[in-house]
């Protein structure tokens, strides 16, 4: 089970996530003929209160889209999304009321704020939105503050075209924050930025996890952020999470084979890189039986013959998920990962 | 990118927020104060740059004195310059220290009828222009916004009326309709917003794909919030542009259908004195002082007007490449 | 002799006051076959030293220094043989493969185009050349009748080395070869420039803010900061014991996986990237160092010896310490 070194609250012990998401299917209609993209294709996935889960996956794996389900800007084809407990309701007005305790963080800083928008306005507006009722400005000040932009009141009237790119995203930030949420989705809140500023922002969440006990679902391919940050790991692959499991267990001691080939491949790993050919697969047309066999490593090398038939023919069940670690592979389950 | 320079560096000492010095006693700008301190600078820096464009301060310098102009044309010449009854002189007289652009049919000053003219030129292509361009800018706003079959439906009207020639509904609209200013303002009005409809529509699809937008709508904000305070503020310029440049258009038809004997019989205005001079003859007899001085002035005003267009529009939406 | 060497290269955006400079006297050199990573963040100027290797900067942009490729001067030479050297000496893969491919013509005409230009090949031998350097690059001779749309990032970077790879260079220079790239996708590359590389012995000079990327690809490292390059060595050494604070904070920046010191520790700098247009006195790294001294507000530092084969500018180099 958990390796986790440091005491820290449990988080995302099955009772209780603050965010879970069930047998979640998101299905895109083709266009011109095409068939249908399932991009995001049976999910489960819970976010406990305090927990910083990694959702970990190529770009075309469908961790955006499912993130963006989650926070009901894209409407599931099916299957459940429950924050606190409750399902999420798609009227206009439910739909509000959710969006003031979970919150967007974007990659592009840049994009995500309106050029035409000062600092203060980018960061009132989730405030204006809601009818906030108490001191605007002095809620404005806090969140940059929090945000580590100190003192506010030397950003309020900047552009964000003053504003460099770690000032930016933590203006964005400050935004998400004014409207106290409980949980904060970040889309490769650092994927734009430079290294130097990429940890100070790693550094925020962090903190603010800490602090104020938000939790965050961070949404990227960069594996270094999971280990940097999370808690939890999930890793996604063609509209599916094919391993998921606490941090230190899924990344020191991958199990599914694509796991095992994302961490091969970064430049400070050791032993030899296990570079998958081809590009991720199209999400309309989705193979059958374990949707990885056609890149996988393992079964190409022979070391799955026992279980080759079961690869290509066999789906693989849904994950649970909730804290505990869980692979979706016939290999890894028939004992070959040894 | 070129790693330097050009992208946005961060402007080091931008637009002196006075930094409230933190432990100090605090003396909170109001959210109403900072909105304006914000419009103030904003102000600055489009002067700073307009100032830039010489053709457009010629523009300006021109509408600057044909609006004095108007708006003195009271004290100036009198509202009974358009007086037949009371003319000072005698029918077409040729110019004369008196008279200096001579006389019209009823012994009216021409001078003073071009400078009151003014006033109705003026007036109307600013109404129509701006009745154009609102419904211009709503229609591709929702129409932009929306978007699926609403939009196309939308958008396939405007094609209708794209492609309807504007002057003959224009025509038409005044000739079924009682014959006041308004009239003229509300045909050239209806007729003129589907370019600006078609362009609003553009820059409302590409506004919207914007990241900004999906953090908006992830903050909760609804439509309505979506369209007021990220597209409209972003279609403005655009909106701005289309407007200065549209007055010069809506002058020269409100001129044409005054020419056409379609304007307020009862008001002067440029394109109705030069149906006055047709109707007097001064083309065949030569009478070039009383052809000229309102034609020069439409064309003068429109040239003003689209200078300064041109100017607003390279000012605010560099990215056209709207040459100086 | 070296086959590039960097020589006291600086490069200066307008002029009078408004003037910017974005690289301030870099010394760099890069034997025949190797190859060199230069790291640094934004606005550090790196992208500016490798347009201003073929002079491909805008005609705002002043250079002084020597760039001497083959012991030929860049910067000298006429325009006749700038193109020259700019087909056949060394050419440049950008980062945004997306943006650098014409969106409208077909990728094989793309890459046959300078082959044509220059007659040094019949349309029909072009066609058979781009095809052999396709399947050089990893994609099927068959996609020369593609365009750009309809390749996926990592295919379209492909393309841009084939176009690189087009008039056999010497140098390659690389910048951000991988930035927008997915994980796998990006170790794709990778491997595909590293084989091409070591197979033809071209030099390649790579930039990247990604530290470990370059330790990983090159032979030695240059990081820089503000126009100028602070350390410079080889790169495993660089990447494993940074002298310069700007190289630790660079390479610490991306955290080894299992290395229990990173965990829940993310580590970055305080601070921005200096603006080129104000920067700080002294050492320019000091506002940000963690461990800069009081003298380091006043002194600038220059690139001295740090051990074998290596240079840092820090005030903490060589001498006391």
């Amino acid at each position: 089970m958990r390796t986790d070194t440091t005491a820290r609250t449990e988080p995302g012990t099955a009772t209780g996530a603050l965010l879970s998401a069930r047998d979640l299917r998101v299905v895109f209609p083709g266009r011109r003929g095409a068939p249908p993209a399932r991009a995001v294709d049976g999910v489960d996935l819970d976010v406990g209160a305090g927990e910083i889960v990694a959702l970990v996956g190529e770009s075309g794996c469908g961790k955006t889209t499912l993130a963006r389900s989650l926070l009901g800007l894209v409407r599931p084809t099916s299957g459940t999304v429950a924050f606190d407990g409750k399902p999420l309701a798609y009227s206009s007005g439910a739909l509000r009321s959710y969006r003031k305790r979970a919150q967007l963080v974007l990659q592009d800083p840049s994009g995500s704020l309106n050029p035409r928008h000062t600092v203060y306005d980018a960061v009132a507006e989730g405030l204006r939105i809601h009818g906030y009722a108490g001191d605007e400005r002095a809620a404005v000040a806090e969140a940059l503050a929090r945000a580590g932009l100190r003192p506010p009141e030397r950003f309020f009237l900047r552009y964000p075209h003053e504003l460099s790119g770690g000032q930016r995203q933590r203006v964005v930030i400050a935004g998400a924050l004014v409207l106290e949420p409980e949980l904060i989705v970040a889309d490769e809140p650092v994927a734009s930025l430079d290294a130097s500023v990429r940890g100070e922002i790693l550094a925020l969440l962090l903190r603010l996890r800490d602090e104020l006990g938000l939790s965050a679902l961070v949404v990227t391919h960069d594996l270094g952020l999971a280990w940097n940050i999370a808690d939890r790991v999930a890793v996604m692959y063609l509209g599916r999470v094919v391993e998921t499991g606490p941090v230190e267990s899924v990344l020191t001691n991958p199990r599914h084979p694509y796991t095992r080939a994302l961490l091969s491949v970064l430049p400070e790993s050791e032993g030899a890189p296990v570079v998958l050919t081809g590009e991720p697969p199209d999400p309309s047309r989705i193979p059958s039986g374990c949707r990885f066999h056609a890149r996988c490593q393992v079964l190409a090398s022979g070391a799955a013959e026992a279980v080759a038939d079961r690869c290509r023919g066999e789906d693989l069940p849904v994950l649970p998920g909730g804290g505990a670690g869980a692979v979706a592979c016939h290999w890894v389950k028939g004992g070959g990962a040894g | 990118m070129t790693s330097s320079t050009t992208s946005a560096t961060p402007a080091p000492e931008p637009l002196e927020p006075p930094p409230a010095v933190p432990g100090s006693v605090r003396k909170p700008l109001s959210a109403a104060s900072l909105a304006r301190q914000r419009r103030k600078a904003s102000a600055v820096r489009f002067w700073k740059q307009y100032r830039t464009h010489r053709a457009g301060l010629y523009g300006l310098a021109g509408l600057v004195l044909i609006a004095l102009l108007a708006l003195a044309a009271p004290l100036l010449v009198g509202a009974d310059v358009q007086s037949v009854t009371a003319a000072p002189g005698t029918a077409l007289e040729s110019p004369s220290t008196e008279f200096p652009l001579g006389t019209d049919q009823f012994g009216r000053s021409l001078l003073g009828l071009l400078i009151w003219g003014a006033r109705i030129s003026l007036l109307v292509g600013l109404l129509a222009a701006a009745l154009s361009v609102a419904i211009g800018t709503l229609v591709g706003i929702v129409a932009g916004h929306y978007g699926g079959w609403f939009s196309t439906v939308v958008m396939r009207i405007t094609d209708w009326f794209l492609v309807m020639p504007a002057l003959v509904l224009a025509i038409v609209l005044a000739t079924v309709m009682s014959r006041s200013m308004w009239t003229v303002v509300l045909a050239i009005g209806v007729t003129s917003w589907p370019t600006t409809a078609r362009l609003v529509r553009a820059q409302t699809i590409a506004v919207e794909s914007r990241p900004y937008i999906e953090r908006a709508t992830a903050l909760g904000g609804g439509h309505r919030h979506v369209m007021t305070r990220h597209v409209l503020p972003n279609v403005m310029p655009l909106v701005l542009a289309q407007t200065t440049l549209g007055i010069s258009t809506a002058i020269l038809t409100e001129a044409t259908l005054a020419f056409l004997g379609l304007g307020d019989p009862t008001v002067v205005s440029w394109g109705g004195m030069l149906q006055d001079a047709r109707e007097a003859g001064a083309v065949s007899s030569g009478h070039w002082w009383y052809l000229a001085p309102p034609g020069i002035a439409i064309a003068l005003v429109a040239l003003a007007f689209t200078l300064c267009g041109r100017a607003v529009e390279s000012v605010l939406n560099p990215k056209l490449g709207v040459g100086r | 002799m070296s086959l590039l060497e960097v020589r006291d290269l600086r490069v200066t955006y307008g002029s009078g006051a408004a003037a910017v400079p974005a690289v301030r006297g870099v010394d760099l050199t890069l034997e025949a076959g190797t190859k060199l990573g230069v790291a640094g963040e934004s606005g550090c100027g790196k992208s500016t030293l490798a347009l201003a290797l073929l002079r491909l900067l805008p005609a705002s942009a002043r250079l002084e220094g020597e760039v001497l490729l083959d012991g030929e001067d860049v910067l000298a030479m006429s325009w006749g043989r700038l193109r020259a050297v700019r087909w056949a000496g060394a050419s440049i893969v950008f980062q945004g493969a997306m943006h650098s491919l014409n969106a409208v013509h077909r990728i094989g005409d793309q890459i046959a185009e300078p082959l044509l230009v220059h007659g040094r090949a019949t349309p029909a031998a072009a066609r058979a050349r781009v095809g052999e350097l396709l399947e050089h690059v990893g994609l099927p001779a068959a996609r020369a009748a593609a365009y750009p749309h309809e390749l996926s990032g990592g295919q379209r970077q492909r393309v841009m080395i084939a176009m690189a790879l087009a008039c056999d260079p010497r140098l390659i220079v690389a910048d951000e070869p991988t930035t927008a790239l997915d994980v796998m996708i990006q170790a794709q590359i990778l491997r595909l420039i590293e084989g091409l590389v070591a197979e033809q012995s071209i030099s390649l000079l790579m930039i990247s803010h990604d530290l470990a990327v370059l330790a990983d690809t090159c032979d030695r490292l240059a990081v820089m900061y503000a126009g100028r390059v602070v350390e410079e060595g080889p790169a495993r050494e660089v990447y494993e014991a940074a002298a310069h604070p700007y190289g630790r904070a660079l390479s610490s920046a991306f955290p080894r996986i299992g290395d229990p010191a990173s965990r829940r520790a993310p580590r970055g700098l305080p601070g921005d990237p200096p603006d080129p247009a104000a920067l700080p006195g002294g050492c320019t790294f000091h506002p940000r160092c963690p461990v800069a001294l009081d003298a380091c507000g006043e002194l600038d530092q220059e690139l001295r010896e740090a051990g074998a084969g290596r240079r840092a500018a820090c005030v903490h180099v060589g001498s006391a310490s």
